[in-house]
């Protein structure tokens, strides 16, 4: 059974059909792309698998449990991560509190302990401090952590928007244009950071790209999105190879 | 007949809100800003008038233009010099600077005029209708008041419909930048909504105070505040939505003072205008915001 | 290294630390010189008020700089407090007769009716946004002040309380504590000392919260609304949560505030008040707690102390509250500020520098 199972997906908005018949199944650890040109519909599509839109026909099941048009929070605790084509960070707090808004539901303690200081608001920080180190150590951004987020160069801006989404213990996580912005050289430590993040969690990614290398070089399969609809679907190299593909890419 | 008469008069008070709420939505539309000290250039457009019949002895149409000249200046110049410096500060830096004018202006009135009421009348004798043989009177002020309200209404419409200014302000309020790369002049836009805004509130000096003529330097303070309800009411940025809001608030007011109780008048208008948002976040006309992600 | 990370303070920690160090030395300075005789009557009897006002700006700036939601109500939550509380404290006077016992007891019913407020509007505009939240909370406090500060009456007997909401004609007049628009005659008890102990304590309420998970969480609805719902946190529950925290400790430093004087009237508490404590909460800087209570206490005494000009005076304070503004927030003095505080640590570095060398 697919890790995640997506049904006849759509939406419309307002007499736009932006999604239709949208189907997709991603195999635990895989590492998926959606690529499309620029308006067919990706952003959309992740939007509605973590819940920003609810969809108007179709089914998301994640690991078989149906997830279809639920709320934000509870499809992120349901095991859905992501991270914003325009980045969404916190930007008036530390990265590390960045990162510990992140493991807020890994590490809970009541409201009112944190007031009196009470031993568990101790034990929890404490805990959540050795885990967002953990995890800036792992974007290499350790060295940053009281730093501003909002301080922080665009492409450290990028591993730590992804580092916050890891921190929710996601089982998929949903990359959106994660190398937009960036120069050949950070691309290339982006590429490092995905396969890192891909193995060291065991981690199961979908991500929208426009960077053809980028998707080449680390995509097991692909769907090309085109007008809202699935225009090709399979393994990398044959899906770009697919003459429809090439069309919908450089026009006739 | 009390019945139809009531309704009559809260559609004069509501006139009144809808022309101060247009200046409130204009500005918040154009310069995504609420401008607190807007009821405060209503009273200062009243005392205009007030002296000018009063102390110089003009006949009150002059007053009237003169009042109006007065406020439009005035509102060009707060808005150059207090709120153009925060331009693109954060909106609550903005609010503030707003709240700072209305004191000064609060302020700067009571050491001119003092404290004390003053009897606003300056002598426009509007006359009175007497309809199903006199069992129901509409006083000619009201009569002048609703219509002003449609005229000036359906010459804003057409205004941001057809002219270049109109369209610039539509322009602006969509967004700001694309409105600058396209040419338009963005701060004279804003300055052109300032005055239509405050010549409006000169106007609805004159009806506010015919229809309450007790003239004090925070006359305008809470018909500022309701007219701003009013706006929200309808949906801040439409124009259409500030008349609908108006006229509802005053009618709702008009029977709540009269049916209910004078004092709870104004509380019944909050509680109706936290219904409406509860199940319009938007009000009436208001577009659905929704952030793109 | 593992020995020197132990002993490093936490920035936040210290800021607590510092704050309350501050305020405990503001009351041994006030005290001394109240007891030198060097204090005007005039400034002592700013001390309460400017206790309260440092309350209601510290709690208000939860909702305005900590959340990120403009509140144009605080007064209302302040007047529920305060007269729930004031209620108490009168009803049961022959009841509870010792006076810290009652008035403590007081403040705490103030501050659980504002509380029941505050989720009941913080429940009611759940999907409004910015200026729209803005407006309810400013609609909230004129009902307040209409409802409270005119129409209601309370009468004490026997049998417990009896409430009127018209002209209290069907109470019997001489067991009236409450009397619409004439108020509640109060028993005078607070004293700068309790407002300071208030005042640490609602400091460190809010400090700890904001240093806490569910503060990182209410910040994190203020930064980004929709990344924080995808990393799994409820915007609503965590706007709901600072606007009930913020509105019961406004209804505690409204019971405060409240018995400070002979009566309590809703006039005071108009839209105005509110303004005023939202003017501290971003002259303080939004967000930060020690600015809040130092734009109280500077705020609450300016107008006293220009009172020699007379007639001038609000003009001077409108100028002075735009002036501010306007230094504080346009950016070319922004920029003005930035180099002028480069050269002045420029200075100061070089200073430290030329220090180590010679050590």
């Amino acid at each position: 059974m697919a890790m995640l199972d997506v049904t006849n997906l759509g939406i419309s908005f307002g007499g736009l059909r932006a999604v239709d018949n949208f189907n997709i199944q991603i195999e635990d650890g895989e590492l998926y792309g959606l690529i499309g040109p620029n308006g067919a519909g990706k952003t959309t599509v992740f939007n509605l698998l973590t819940g920003v839109y609810k969809p108007d026909t179709g089914s998301v099941r994640l690991d078989g449990k149906d997830i279809t048009g639920k709320r934000v929070v509870q499809i992120n605790k349901d095991g859905i991560a992501r991270t914003f084509q325009n980045i969404r960070l916190f930007g008036k707090q530390s990265v590390l509190d960045n990162v510990k808004i992140g493991l807020h539901n890994i590490y809970p303690y009541p409201a009112i302990a944190g007031i009196l200081k009470l031993p568990v608001y101790f034990k929890r920080e404490a805990q959540m401090n050795e885990k967002a180190m953990e995890l800036l150590k792992v974007f290499d951004l350790d060295g940053e952590a009281d730093t501003l987020a909002s301080n922080l160069p665009y492409g450290k801006q990028r591993k730590l928007e992804i580092a916050r989404a890891m921190a929710t213990n996601p089982r998929l996580l949903l990359l959106d244009e994660p190398a937009a912005g960036m120069n050949p050289n950070e691309t290339m430590e982006l590429v490092n950071t995905i396969n890192f993040v891909r193995e060291h969690f065991k981690m199961t990614i979908l991500l929208i790209e426009h960077d053809m290398k980028l998707v080449s070089s680390i995509c097991e399969r692909l769907t090309v999105l085109n007008f809202g609809s699935v225009l090709a679907q399979g393994e990398t190299s044959k899906v770009l190879a697919d003459p429809e593909v090439v069309k919908a890419y450089l026009g006739e | 007949m009390s019945f139809i008469s009531n309704i009559i008069d809260g559609i004069n008070l509501g006139s009144i809100y809808a022309i101060i709420a247009l200046g409130y939505t204009m500005v918040y539309g154009i310069a995504k800003m609420l401008n607190f000290a807007h009821g405060d250039v209503i009273m200062i457009g009243g005392y205009v008038l007030y002296e000018v019949v009063k102390e110089l002895g003009f006949h009150p149409l002059l007053a009237v233009f003169l009042s109006m000249l007065f406020c439009t200046v005035l509102g060009i110049v707060i808005e150059k010099v207090a709120y153009k410096p925060l331009r693109n500060a954060t909106s609550l830096a903005v609010l503030i600077t707003a709240i700072g004018v209305s004191y000064l202006l609060q302020n700067l009135a009571q050491l001119i005029f003092t404290s004390n009421p003053k009897n606003f009348n300056i002598g426009l004798d509007f006359g009175t209708i007497s309809l199903a043989g006199g069992e129901l009177i509409i006083k000619g002020s009201t009569i002048a008041t609703v219509s002003a309200c449609a005229v000036i209404m359906t010459a804003l419409l057409i205004f941001i419909k057809k002219s270049k200014v109109g369209r610039a302000m539509l322009a602006v309020s969509e967004d700001k930048d694309a409105a600058r790369l396209m040419g338009v002049n963005v701060n004279r836009t804003i300055s052109v909504t300032f005055a239509i805004g405050s010549a409006l509130a000169a106007i609805a000096s004159l009806f506010m105070f015919t229809a309450i003529p007790s003239l004090t330097p925070t006359a305008g303070s809470m018909p500022g505040i309701k007219a701003f309800v009013a706006a929200v009411f309808g949906g801040i940025g439409s124009i259409p939505g500030a008349l609908v809001g108006g006229l509802l608030l005053g009618v709702i007011e008009n029977f709540s003072k009269r049916y209910i109780s004078t004092t709870l008048a104004n509380a019944i208008v909050f509680i109706v205008l936290i219904i409406v948002l509860i199940f319009k976040p938007t009000g009436l006309f208001g577009k659905k915001i929704k952030e793109k992600v | 290294m593992k020995k020197k990370s132990k002993i490093k303070i936490k920035k936040s920690t210290l800021t607590t630390l510092i704050t309350i160090a501050g305020i405990v030395l503001a009351y041994i300075i006030m005290t001394l010189l109240s007891g030198a005789g060097v204090l005007s009557n005039q400034m002592k009897g700013l001390l309460v008020p400017i206790c309260a006002y440092a309350m209601l700006a510290v709690s208000l700036n939860l909702v305005v700089g900590i959340l990120g939601e403009l509140s144009l109500g605080h007064a209302g939550f302040l007047y529920v407090g305060a007269y729930t509380g004031t209620i108490f404290t009168v009803a049961m006077s022959d009841i509870i007769t010792n006076d810290i016992l009652r008035f403590v007891l007081g403040m705490i019913v103030g501050g659980v009716f504002a509380a029941l407020f505050g989720l009941l509007i913080g429940s009611a505009v759940l999907k409004l946004q910015g200026d729209y939240l803005a407006i309810v909370t400013l609609a909230f406090g004129e009902i307040i002040r209409s409802v409270l500060g005119n129409v209601m009456y309370i009468s004490k007997d026997a049998s417990g309380l009896h409430f009127d909401f018209n002209d209290g004609s069907t109470l019997n007049s001489a067991d009236i504590i409450a009397k619409g628009a004439q108020g509640i005659t109060v028993h005078r008890m607070s004293t700068f000392l309790i407002g300071i102990i208030l005042l640490i304590i609602i400091v460190l309420v809010v400090m700890n919260l904001t240093d806490s998970r569910a503060g990182r969480a209410i910040k994190a609805v203020r930064d980004n609304k929709i990344a924080t719902e995808t990393v799994g946190i409820s915007v609503s529950k965590f706007r709901l949560l600072a606007f009930t925290v913020s509105s019961a400790i406004a209804g505690v430093a409204g019971v405060y505030y409240a018995h400070n004087y002979a009566t309590l009237t809703g006039t005071k508490f108009d839209f105005n008040f509110s303004i005023n404590i939202l003017v501290m909460v971003v002259l303080g800087g939004m967000g930060s707690i020690p600015g809040s209570i130092i734009a109280a206490i500077v705020l609450t005494i300016l107008p006293e102390k220009i009172r020699f000009l007379g007639d001038y005076r609000m003009v001077i304070y409108a100028v002075i509250l735009i002036v501010m503004m306007i230094f504080s927030w346009n950016p070319k003095c922004i920029e003005l500020r930035k180099t002028v505080s480069a050269k002045i640590k420029g200075i100061f570095k070089k200073g430290g520098a030329s220090k180590k060398e010679v050590q």
